[in-house]
């Protein structure tokens, strides 16, 4: 099928411009015209064409290789063909520099004109195979709605399918932003709750009491406020799956509610006298390292050990970072629809500046950052200077100073301190940060007598 | 249907133009008639080139071709040129009336070859029906054997058949159904009247 690629004719002489229109179009292109840059350039902006030609020599303002460098901006995959005369070849060649991907010499052989576009359709039609060949492959690594070819990763892919039917309790534990909500709802539609309700709860965001009346529902009068009975996010979740989210933020009041809960299905509303059973399964996550908050005494250790029935640890994206490009691929999918932004590629340097940047934030934050490149890229394709808000945010890394006679166990403890108060205490991130285990930190922390 | 004209621009041997008459009659199921043939195309000619402005000629004969024409064809000798390339051996408007070959390029003496008429008949019976074939609207097709593909040297006219590909024939039959639905209501329209 030729039909799908478009061409545009940009000449200021009519017959010219015309026949060679005539031409295209007998050889099975859809073709268009411009008589000037000003409306090539128009033109561009409405539609993707796959091939320019462009007359080198048009007078009025613009000629055909500020036209190109202009049309280059908005669609910088389109494939520019100069047309030029035996006179101007020198000029044509400079255009080839600037990023014109042909020229020829008018008046021509007129078999070069269909070979020269058959040759460039053909790249074309091979890049769109690759494209879609590459969608499909998404799909391959897809198992709901996470997308992973790391395999640690499918490890988990199989738990989660292993244990989906079972009611046991799970703890999904990694770094926020690792995608923890997604697992559990992979979990509950892998199973055979997958028609009853998934209830999510996230319980940093609450205070105490609020977090207490929304999971357990309150009855008329239990609060101020409580001018009717309401049910808790248990009640809703009967008969399917609750997911606690940030469950190592919780109060010690509502962790013993929540182990009796646990314990024996059931519970009381707020206010509210009738025991209330539910056959619920729970599954929680967290981003702390909950067996060190039990150590420390502020997780009931009894509550932790019912919740790590079934364990699922979630890799960091830094750690899986061969999932840095089919991720960006099929976020930049899925937001080109919600976007309306016709955008279907990352380039080869924009993958660069991904798989080189740490994303502390891990998964979500690959996916803000691949949006907030969408809304500002004006091309189709997201290139590294798209995504040049991760490289400054790394510069900054790159061009501290290093200080002058300063004994290296200074540096240490400095680099230490700053990144445990970056990581706000939590010792196994700050560990996995600066690149050692955990032990040979605890050691450091004593020998520098660093606060935590 | 209408009928396709058949018309000379300049002086053509009259044997040829008679020979492409009939052959586009058999091919198309056209009634076809001679029309008058038109002077020297001195309108077209660019002195720097020294050859026709065949998008002048076309433009031309789109204007002049009689008013009940389904097709209009032109034969001439003149040597064709659009400013893009060096030479065209004829030019048709893709899906309309208007369709100019020219003879120039297609005898043997052209090539400093001994003359040999019957295969300059056979060029100019492929180059006609080729370009009759795009005011039916076909574009130019990837079977070096059918009559639509893109000749751009007279060995690629000499490889290719006298007939259409399956898939070009599909399209063009296509086309001149239609081309018979619209004749009958525009019949019945004047009846009407
Ligand atoms: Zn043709
Ligand atoms: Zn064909």
């Amino acid at each position: 099928m030729k039909t799908q690629w478009e061409i545009l004719v940009v000449d200021d002489e009519e017959v010219m411009r015309e026949s060679l229109v005539a031409w295209l179009r007998e050889d099975g292109y859809g073709v268009d015209s411009a008589a000037s840059g000003k409306s090539a350039i128009e033109k561009a902006g409405e539609k993707d064409y796959a091939i320019y030609f462009i007359d080198l020599k048009m007078p009025g303002g613009m000629d055909g290789i500020e036209s190109m460098m202009e049309i280059k901006k908005i669609r910088p995959d389109a494939s520019i063909i100069i047309i030029t005369a035996y006179a101007t070849v020198d000029t044509a060649i400079s255009a080839m520099k600037e990023g014109a991907q042909e020229y020829i010499v008018k008046p021509c052989n007129p078999k070069e004109i269909s070979i020269l576009v058959e040759r460039i359709i053909k790249v074309k039609n091979l890049q769109r195979e690759n494209l879609i060949l590459r969608k499909k492959l998404t799909r391959q690594y897809r198992f709901h709605d996470i997308i992973s070819k790391n395999p640690q990763m499918h490890d988990i892919f199989e738990l989660v399918q292993e244990i989906s039917s079972l009611k046991s309790t799970a703890l999904i534990r990694g770094e926020s932003g690792t995608g923890k909500e997604l697992v559990a709802r992979a979990i509950h539609y892998s199973g055979d709750r997958a028609s009853k309700p998934f209830v999510g709860v996230s319980c940093a965001a609450l205070a105490e009491t609020l977090l207490e009346s929304e999971l357990f529902g309150h009855e008329k009068g239990a609060f101020t406020g409580a001018v009717a009975q309401k049910k808790g996010k248990f009640e809703l979740a009967d008969g399917g799956t609750i997911f606690l989210d940030e469950i190592g933020d919780i109060s010690p009041k509502l962790q013993m509610d929540l182990l009796r809960v646990l314990q024996e299905r059931s519970f009381y509303r707020v206010g509210g006298t009738e025991e209330i059973t539910v056959d619920v399964r729970v599954i929680a996550a967290t981003h702390r390292d909950l067996s060190e908050a039990v150590s420390a005494g502020t997780f009931r250790d009894d509550l932790y050990y019912r919740l790590d029935v079934i364990n699922i640890q979630i890799p960091p994206l830094r750690e899986r970072r061969e999932d840095i490009p089919i991720l960006a691929r099929s976020f930049i999918e899925r937001l080109s629809h919600e976007l309306g932004k016709e955008i279907d590629d990352v380039s080869e340097g924009g993958l660069k500046v991904l798989m080189d940047y740490n994303w502390p934030g891990n998964v979500r934050e690959l996916e803000n950052a691949v949006e907030r490149a969408m809304v500002t890229c004006k091309n189709t394709i997201l290139s590294g200077e798209d995504f040049g808000f991760l490289e400054q945010n790394g510069l900054k890394k790159q061009s501290w100073n290093v200080p002058d006679n300063i004994p290296l166990q200074v540096v240490e403890k400095q680099v230490i301190e700053a990144t445990i108060k970056r990581t706000q205490g939590n010792i196994k991130e700050a560990a996995s940060v600066l690149g050692i285990d955990r032990s040979t930190l605890y050691e450091k922390i004593k020998k520098y007598e660093i606060e935590r | 249907m209408g009928k396709i004209y058949v018309s000379m621009v300049g002086a053509v041997n009259e044997d040829v133009v008679t020979m492409i008459a009939r052959h586009v009659r058999g091919m198309f199921g056209f009634e076809v008639e001679m029309y008058t043939s038109f002077p020297d195309p001195d309108y077209a000619f660019e002195e720097s080139r020294r050859q026709f402005s065949s998008a002048l000629m076309l433009q031309n004969l789109a204007r002049v071709r009689p008013p009940d024409a389904a097709k209009f064809l032109a034969i001439t000798e003149a040597d064709l040129f659009i400013p893009m390339v060096t030479f065209v051996y004829g030019q048709a408007q893709l899906a309309g009336k208007a369709a100019l070959v020219s003879l120039a390029r297609l005898s043997q003496e052209f090539y400093g070859l001994p003359p040999d008429k019957e295969l300059k008949m056979r060029r100019a019976r492929k180059e006609a029906a080729h370009e009759l074939g795009h005011t039916f609207g076909l574009v130019h097709c990837h079977d070096r054997s059918c009559l639509m593909s893109l000749s751009t040297e007279v060995l690629q006219i000499d490889v290719k058949s006298e007939d259409f590909c399956r898939s070009c024939w599909i399209v063009l039959e296509e086309e001149l159904t239609e081309l018979r639905k619209e004749t009958k209501k525009n019949k019945i329209l004047e009846f009407r009247r």
